[in-house]
């Protein structure tokens, strides 16, 4: 953005929309386990993520951001799938806490968690920890205003936010969602 | 009024129905056996004697015994049931063996309704069948869940609607033992 005059600001359309997406990511009420509270923490007055622009919304349609806060099983895996699904586009996805990760301590002995919630969703930014402190997940989530900032609406996109990086999980593989990985 | 001990709570009981064993557990916790002929008429007298009058299932659980050091050697499921009078204030554990070969047992729901939910679980879990529960469904697994987990014998399944359960590259050297994808259920599932 550049400053012509005192009182007009020139820049490109898409700058702009990048610019309001990122001050207001509005992510979704949605936690199924410990780093759930870890998640209200960051939302609650001591961290305050309300001042990031971030507003808690209680439904996918109005989210831009889903943060999957806690263990996954495979029973939940294809509702988070429908959630993510349901959210407006562009959407983003913070995989926060080792069960989000990887499946964390349930990954070797269980026989009902997902060992990874990038199995059923592209997941953008992942924080380690179990459950990551209210510091680590305003840490992803200034890692993720990189890539909203980096978004383009209506030119041409750097890089598509969809595509993870050592991404192999096979996509739409839970029964009637057939869906490509990337669009 | 007044709280009976076990040895009483079990006279009681045995006077009715002699096929009840007395037993003792390992860190002496009496506990009675009872023959799954009698379970539904034994419960019926829990409840309902005015000397007993266990209103309360305080809670229904089960356990596999392949594998474990019991005397005499068994393949059974157990089923405990821990009743409670809130009269009385005494309790009692009854426990019923489900062979493995035939997984069956009386429901005792039209006695107690919170074994429902219970008999649910030891359902979706062990694979008992609960005869004459009003649905017996899975509670907690997804519907078309292969096997019942906490089977000693369970064979863990290597995905779920082909999604795998294991990461690219992760394995453990003494993790279970998965079984492919695809594969025929488990010894102890689908029953």
């Amino acid at each position: 953005m550049k400053a012509a005059e005192d009182s007009i600001v020139t820049t490109a359309v898409d700058e702009f929309l990048a610019w309001g997406k990122e001050h207001s990511l509005f992510y979704l009420l949605f936690a199924t386990a410990c780093c759930g509270i870890e998640l209200m923490q960051t939302g609650g007055p001591r961290y305050d993520v309300d001042r990031l622009g971030m507003i808690p919304r209680a439904t996918p349609r109005q989210s831009d951001l889903m943060i999957v806060a806690g263990t996954i099983t495979h029973k939940m895996a294809s509702r988070v799938r429908t959630l993510w699904e349901q959210m407006t586009e562009p959407r983003w996805v913070v995989s926060m806490g080792s069960c989000a990760n990887s499946g964390g301590p349930f990954s070797k002995w269980s026989y009902s968690v997902l060992n990874g919630v990038d199995k059923y969703i592209p997941v953008d930014v992942y924080i380690p920890g179990c459950p990551p402190r209210p510091e680590a997940l305003i840490d992803g989530v200034m890692a993720l205003r990189e890539r909203v900032r980096r978004y383009r609406t209506l030119g041409i996109r750097d890089r598509d936010p969809y595509v993870v990086a050592g991404h192999e999980a096979p996509f739409g593989s839970h029964p009637g969602k057939e869906r490509e990985a990337t669009r | 009024m007044s709280a009976l001990p076990f040895s009483e709570l079990a006279a009681r009981i045995r006077a009715r129905f002699p096929a009840v064993a007395e037993r003792m557990s390992e860190n002496r916790q009496p506990w009675l056996l009872v023959p799954a002929a009698d379970l539904l008429a034994v419960c019926q007298l829990c409840r309902d004697d005015p000397e007993l009058d266990f209103a309360s299932l305080c809670d229904l659980t089960g356990w596999d015994l392949l594998r474990y050091p019991a005397q005499p050697p068994s393949d059974a499921i157990v089923v405990a049931y821990y009743l409670h009078s809130l009269r009385h204030r005494h309790h009692l554990t009854l426990k019923a063996l489900a062979p493995r070969a035939c997984c069956t047992l009386p429901s005792v729901s039209a006695i107690w309704p919170a074994a429902i939910a219970f008999e649910r679980e030891v359902y979706d879990l062990l694979g008992v069948q609960f005869s004459g529960h009003p649905r017996l469904t899975r509670i907690l697994l997804p519907e078309d869940w292969e096997g019942h987990p906490l089977r000693k014998d369970y064979a863990y399944p290597a995905a779920y609607h082909g999604v795998p359960h294991a990461r690219a590259g992760q394995w453990f050297e003494d993790g279970p033992a998965r079984a492919p994808a695809g594969a025929a259920p488990p010894a102890g599932g689908a029953a």
